[in-house]
């Protein structure tokens, strides 16, 4: 019995009215944990009801206290029926157990049903004693720590990074057995809340094991996903990061390190051991196959070839369809066998680990999902992801690199048919930091060069480049060869020399497909995405260049398949990285030159293409110093020096016509206007329309160019349904779902209109065909505001800056927005305040968490009338502006399903769904505030599955979300108040309650 | 093609001013969404009629998910479902404000609560064209029943005025209930700033008295004068008015003062006292008015219709005729007169002042009572 769990029940508020007769409720509490239950009395005849019960304990194995949550439900007693349910709460025990986590879950946490939604809440204290196991043979991973944030946490110093750790569990989903039949919809959907609780706690313990084995004691950049494939049962899988983390003591000498933006900067000189050892090229000269079907973004690469190939592979192997990219087999080489894939889910990394960037790549496969017979066992799927990291390994090696970062996997189902894909960022990573095997072929990286360009040269041998591509010296250091473009799936390396700001840009795609059924549907996904990907492709290098830009960061790919169409939405950052040669303009070439009004109409959509990069370039202040230009040798033969880009159509042709109408001297990138549907493809690429004045974009992280942020942030979650008409033409459907991913962003300015200057950082795109002739659009992102002004060099000026600012800000956001800027001071009376119940609010003024948080859940016991809620911020992003993250509390990861059986009477879809993700967010945050944290990042709703049935007046919603709760103390309160939090730290740490 | 769904949720609720008025005011989103872009939004913020559409279907959603909590405000200030952070920008924005008007205490209540105070405050403001015709009127189904008659006649949008009425009703019903002062139960259950509350009272007041106030004889009267007069009738004549230990409340007159005001006939159905009056009254008037001669002649007039009204009080019945009786037996014939404002204070100071000195009457502590409110209610009252 290696632990004890405690818990006791104080009081509940607002509960619903349960007895209709006496408009109370006499309502008591179930706690239970693995197969013990306790009661609390009733308490009768109150909608706030004290029970202030005893200290119920559990004593059970740290394996269960990893895979099972605490499950209280308040219920309402009944002398003569059966107790009517009110509502549940799950508390995720997990960061209790970790000694640097939380020490003690405390305070008003939410009552949640899965018809009715929030209904109360309830102030909880749980604890929990641990003791320690040293048998070997252990179940359990007690301890480890888990991060989503997919860089090194601040406040810790990475000593060793392991490598990748990946695990799946499976299970049948109870929605799909025959007891559904007879079950409730409120049995139903809690048998699943809880059963993807269990599953997700244990696949967290699984990882955690094979991270001590590995030796390590943390998973960073954690990322768990849920297959709901529907009758063939349910997957929950993740991959992370294995650490060696390292907790920095001396905290004050780091707080005033006086840039917050950056991830690394406060990282001391990091370590790293033992992870990856870099490959050889010793597979001898890629073969023209493989430089073929690379999926490293090279323009004039043609998928003729590649797709037949796809269906030779077809016919061999009838389950596993279509993989997009087919490579020989490599043999392992022996420097892999100690990391069997060389995988880091990291998206940012320590100044000076990160040597060498190849470029993007990516895999998918089609899958036809078959029932799991055997839950323990899943070696399918298991293998199926095999294949695919795999397939990403051997990319990375013909890239020459050893390692792949940024990586990620996912997927999107249909019916019975899966697409899974992965993708990374093949790269070099220093072989300074690695134990053993110094490695021939790459010494020639050795040489310290500026960490501003250095990630950008080629790694890969330039005699055997395995995709065509121009080379050219580095900009910046002139010693080394850059590819013209790169795309990253990473976020862009701090260090990095950027010219101007960066911007989001975005690729969309529809494909309309016929339904079919099992193998066929599958042959025929699996045929159109070769097209599909290269088409993003192109969408995205010709959106690039006319914006003047030559790199993309933080790319991600999704392709969502629907019954009649294929869905593809590609978004990255594009940068102008100072290292890398300018990119060329976009050149349209007429096909038939003798008509003269054609060529005029070609000369006036030249004409505005050359504008709106010239306009591009400007706002984006792109400048780069002009240099002069040489082109060394491209391995392929190029008459024109040109890269071409053609449409994938059958007639397109080789001919590229004498126009010269390049964009300045540089070489241009040809769109040729054959038929009707370049024109629309050029009419496409020209409205995306600008961001308006004020606003900025961006995907990743940081947005290059931009450091003053103010603390002003604003984390938002859109969702949009769009329904289409039937028998739509691609086109049709291309425009469609372009002007929904645009008026979404449109919509998005207009809302967070106060905030200028601001920028929408991790802007995250999830789309999804929920039934056929649905598209559905999700963006969860942040925004947070900026001084226009210079950066300021320290807190003071910074203070008085922002006054000033706010002084002047009623004055702008009089176009009428309601807080965070409260632009109506004047319809203030005085009075007003005076009709508030305010005694405690006070506590809350100042900043530091700790305090306030104890005090909170100490008085919550007494009247309610006079607390205040605790703020909890939440961001996508790793950090908070202008703040110091002191303390990581533990992993917050909830899944809720909501379901209606009165739509109309809730408002509908749109009133059903927003008040589910409000309620979403009051139960993060109140999970959050009770581990006595003031802030989640690295927020992601990773999953927002919503199906309606307006017929039968019907919705349900299964949202999935997760993030890490920390503690934040502001930056400008830091210097003064560093000590005094510190030991406000340890106090609480000591405190029990 | 159609959008199909469509919501936006923020950490923070982020709610805007303007729209909040639009439905307040009972305005469709349609028409809320043509009122924005007549006033300019969409050129200052390069937006498109779709996305003013989309923002004001989302804000009218919000307003009517924290609709159910502004019905109970108590339950505002630790709800969950809504984050309202003290913004830091704000904070600023308050500090400034502090240093020109605030103290200390606002300052940490406008911080964290400025955003529920001023929606409140929004929910709960009414029209005082509306609140003019349900004033006194029994807040029942049947009220509501003619509210469409009601928005017609003020130009009021139905939905406005059926929240109007709710809200009088809900705060009606919560403080009916309990003890203590009027004004406070109300401040304090409703978290509304003072002046509001106090406006409750009255409306609240008037309901439980179902005073009259639709007659064509008080339409010049505006519904702050009749605030006005309620509050000084809940302040001197109720129960707690004398006595703040008493578990009573606030809505009800006090009953034995009521019933001690019968008393007070004496001073017109004694003759003598009567004559004694007026002799005291004129002698103190002579010299210092010019409308002196028709004082003296209306005096028992004019006081044989106070001092009946005092009597009659006793009967509910007769309590709603309040100010209609005033008008008709002291204020018309005043107005007639040609007598201002001064005068009538004038008259009614002396009047109030010299029954003291008759010396045969000696309900002296009900007088100053009953005399009070009226003087001050007719004065309000005395005016076009």
């Amino acid at each position: 019995m290696p632990g004890k769990l405690k818990a006791k029940i104080v009081a509940g508020r607002h509960l619903p009215v349960m007895d209709r007769a006496s408009d109370l409720t006499d309502a008591f509490v179930e706690v239970k944990f693995g197969n013990t239950t306790f009661k609390t009395d009733v308490y009768p005849k109150s909608l706030n009801p004290q029970w202030n019960s005893e200290w119920f304990k559990f004593e059970v194995d740290d394996e269960d206290l990893q895979d099972e949550p605490l499950q209280i439900t308040v219920l309402d007693h009944d002398t003569y029926s059966a107790n009517d349910a009110i509502g549940k709460v799950y508390i995720d025990i997990d960061p209790l157990l970790c000694s640097e986590a939380a020490t003690v879950i405390s305070g008003w946490l939410p009552i949640y049903d899965t018809i009715h939604g929030i209904r109360g809440e309830i102030n909880v204290l749980v604890k929990v004693d641990l003791f320690n196991d040293l048998n070997r043979f252990r179940q359990s991973s007690c301890g480890v720590k888990f991060f989503c944030t997919t860089s090194i946490p601040r406040c810790y110093r990475a000593v060793m990074v392991h490598g990748f750790v990946e695990e799946l569990v499976v299970n049948e989903d109870p929605e799909y057995q025959w007891i559904d039949r007879i079950r409730t919809p409120r049995a139903s959907n809690e048998a699943r809340q809880r059963l993807i609780f269990l599953m997700s706690g244990e696949l967290q313990r699984k990882i955690g094991l094979k991270v001590l084995e590995m030796g390590g004691n943390a998973v960073v950049g954690y990322l768990q996903c849920f297959d709901l494939e529907g009758e063939s049962g349910l997957v929950v899988r993740a991959i992370g990061t294995a650490c060696t983390l390292e907790k920095i003591s001396t905290f004050p000498a780091t707080a005033t390190h006086p840039n917050n933006s950056s991830p690394s900067k406060d990282m001391k000189e990091p370590g790293f051991g033992e992870e990856a050892p870099g490959v050889p090229l010793s597979s001898g000269p890629p073969t023209p196959l493989r430089a073929q079907t690379f999926s490293s973004f090279s323009p004039s690469k043609s998928y003729s070839r590649q797709s037949s190939s796809s269906d030779t592979e077809l016919s061999l192997t009838p389950k596993t369809v279509g993989h997009l990219c087919h490579f020989c087999m490599i043999p392992p080489s022996p420097f892999c066998v100690f990391q069997e894939y060389p995988f880091f889910t990291l998206t940012a990394f320590p100044p000076g680990f990160l040597l060498h960037v190849g470029g993007v790549e990516s895999a998918r496969s089609v899958k036809l999902l078959d029932r799991i017979h055997n839950p323990d066992e899943p070696e399918t799927r298991d293998a199926w992801w095999e294949e695919i990291r795999q397939e990403i390994k051997s990319h990375a090696k013909a890239l020459g690199c050893h390692a792949v970062v940024g990586y990620s996997e996912s997927t999107s189902i249909c019916e019975e048919v899966c697409i899974l894909s992965a993708s990374g960022t093949a790269a070099v990573l220093s072989s300074r930091f690695m134990q053993d095997g110094p490695l021939d072929t790459e010494h020639r990286f050795e040489e310290v060069v500026s960490p501003g360009c250095g990630f950008c040269h080629i790694p890969y041998d330039e005699l055997n480049i395995p995709f065509p591509a121009q080379l050219t010296y580095c900009y910046c250091c002139r010693r080394y060869k850059v590819p013209d473009v790169l795309f990253t799936t990473i976020d862009l390396p701090t260090e990095a020399n950027v010219t101007g700001k960066g911007c989001l840009i975005q690729a969309r795609l529809c494909r309309t497909k016929k339904k079919a059924q099992g193998e066929g549907n599958a042959t025929a996904i699996s045929s159109l995405l070769p097209f599909l990907e290269y088409e993003l492709h192109t969408q995205l290098m010709n959106k690039l260049k006319l914006r003047g830009m030559n790199a993309l960061f933080g790319l991600r790919i999704q392709i969502s398949v629907g019954e009649t169409m294929l869905l593809g939405l590609a978004s990255a950052t594009g940068v102008y990285l100072t290292a890398l040669p300018s990119p060329g303009g976009i050149q349209i070439a007429g096909k038939t030159p003798s008509d003269i009004t054609y060529e005029q109409h070609i000369s006036t959509m030249q004409k505005k293409i050359n504008d709106t990069i010239d306009k591009n370039k400007e706002l984006y202040e792109i400048n780069p110093p002009e240099v002069v230009e040489e082109i060394i040798g491209s391995p392929i033969p190029e008459p024109r020096q040109r890269s071409r880009l053609f449409r994938s159509h059958s007639e397109s042709s080789d001919e590229v016509s004498e126009l010269d109408l390049s964009h300045g001297k540089k070489d241009a990138f040809v769109l040729e206007i054959d038929d009707t549907d370049a024109v629309e493809d050029i009419h496409a690429l020209l409205t995306d329309s600008p961001t308006p004045a004020g606003f900025y974009s961006c995907n990743t992280e940081i947005m290059p160019g931009i450091q003053n942020w103010t603390s002003a942030i604003q984390m938002f979650t859109s969702v949009r349904v769009f329904r289409l008409n039937a028998n739509l033409t691609n086109q049709g459907l291309n425009k469609i779902f372009s002007d929904l991913c645009e008026n979404l962003l449109k919509s998005l300015y207009f809302k967070l209109r106060s905030m200028v200057p601001c920028c929408l950082c991790h802007l995250n795109f999830t789309v999804a065909i929920p039934e056929d002739e649905l598209i559905q659009v999700a963006v969860t992102a942040v925004a947070m505001s900026f001084d226009k002004e210079q950066p300021l060099e320290n807190g003071k000026q910074s203070g008085e800056k922002t006054l000033i600012k706010g002084k002047h800000r009623p004055l702008k956001a009089m176009s009428g927005i309601f807080p965070p800027h409260l632009s109506f001071l004047s319809s203030l009376s005085p009075s007003l305040s005076l009709a508030l119940l305010l005694s405690t609010a006070s506590s809350l003024e100042k900043a530091s968490p700790l305090p306030e948080g104890r005090s909170r859940s100490l008085r919550s016991n007494r009247s309610y009338s006079g607390s205040s809620v605790a703020v909890v911020k939440m961001t996508p992003l790793s950090f908070i502006p202008g703040a110091k993250i002191i303390k990581y509390l533990g992993i917050i990861n909830m899944f809720f399903i909501r379901e209606t059986s009165s739509l109309r009477e809730e408002g509908g879809v749109s009133g059903f769904l927003h008040t589910f993700i409000a309620e979403v967010f009051a139960m993060v945050r109140a999970h959050v505030a009770a581990l006595g944290g003031n802030a989640v990042v690295s927020y992601s709703m990773k999953e927002c599955v919503f199906m309606e049935n307006p017929n039968k007046n019907q919705a349900q919603c299964l949202i999935n979300v997760s993030g890490d709760a920390v503690i934040f103390v502001r930056e400008s309160e830091l210097e003064s108040t560093s000590v005094q939090t510190q030991s406000a730290t340890t106090h609480t740490s000591n405190a029990t309650l | 093609m159609s959008v199909e769904l469509d919501v936006f949720v923020g950490n923070t609720t982020i709610m805007d001013k303007e729209v909040y008025q639009l439905w307040l005011n009972g305005y469709t989103v349609n028409d809320a969404v043509k009122v924005r872009i007549e006033g300019g939004v969409m050129e200052e913020c390069e937006a498109s009629a779709e996305v003013l559409l989309s923002d004001t279907m989302d804000q009218y959603r919000t307003f009517q998910m924290c609709e159910r909590l502004l019905h109970h405000p108590a339950k505002l200030a630790n709800q969950l479902l809504f984050q309202i952070p003290p913004d830091r920008q704000a904070m600023l924005i308050e500090r400034y404000a502090l240093a020109c008007q605030f103290n200390s205490l606002d300052f940490v209540i406008i911080q964290f609560q400025t955003f529920i105070c001023i929606s409140l405050f929004r929910y709960y403001a009414f029209d005082d064209l509306f609140v003019r015709e349900v004033l006194g009127k029994k807040l029942s189904k049947g009220t509501k029943k003619d509210l469409d008659d009601v928005s017609i006649k003020t130009g009021i949008t139905l939905k406005s005025c059926r929240r109007q009425f709710d809200n009088f009703k809900r705060v009606f019903k919560v403080v009916e209930e309990l003890k203590g002062p009027l004004v406070e139960n109300i401040r304090q259950h409703f978290l509304l700033p003072d002046q509001l509350a106090r406006d409750y009272a009255a409306i609240v007041f008037f309901a439980n008295h179902r005073f009259e106030t639709g007659k064509k004889k008080l339409q010049y009267l505006t519904f702050q004068d009749f605030a006005f007069c309620a509050g000084q009738l809940i302040n001197n004549w109720t129960v707690g008015a004398v006595d703040n230990m008493m578990e009573d409340m606030d809505v009800d007159l006090d009953k034995e003062f009521l019933q001690d005001l019968k008393d007070l006939k004496i001073l017109i159905t004694d003759k003598d006292l009567l004559d004694q009056h007026k002799n005291l009254v004129c002698t103190a008037l002579r010299g210092k008015t010019n409308v002196f001669n028709e004082m003296e002649a209306n005096f028992k007039n004019l006081s044989r219709g106070l001092v009946n009204i005092a009597a009659k009080l006793i009967n509910a019945k007769d309590v709603r005729d309040f100010f209609i009786d005033l008008v008709e037996k002291f204020i018309e014939p005043c107005r007639s007169d040609k007598l201002t404002s001064i005068d009538v204070n004038l008259y009614l100071t002396h009047y109030t002042n010299s029954a003291h000195i008759l010396d045969t009457f000696k309900h002296h502590a009900v007088w100053t009572r009953y005399m009070g409110v009226i003087k001050s209610c007719i004065l309000r009252m005395y005016h076009d």
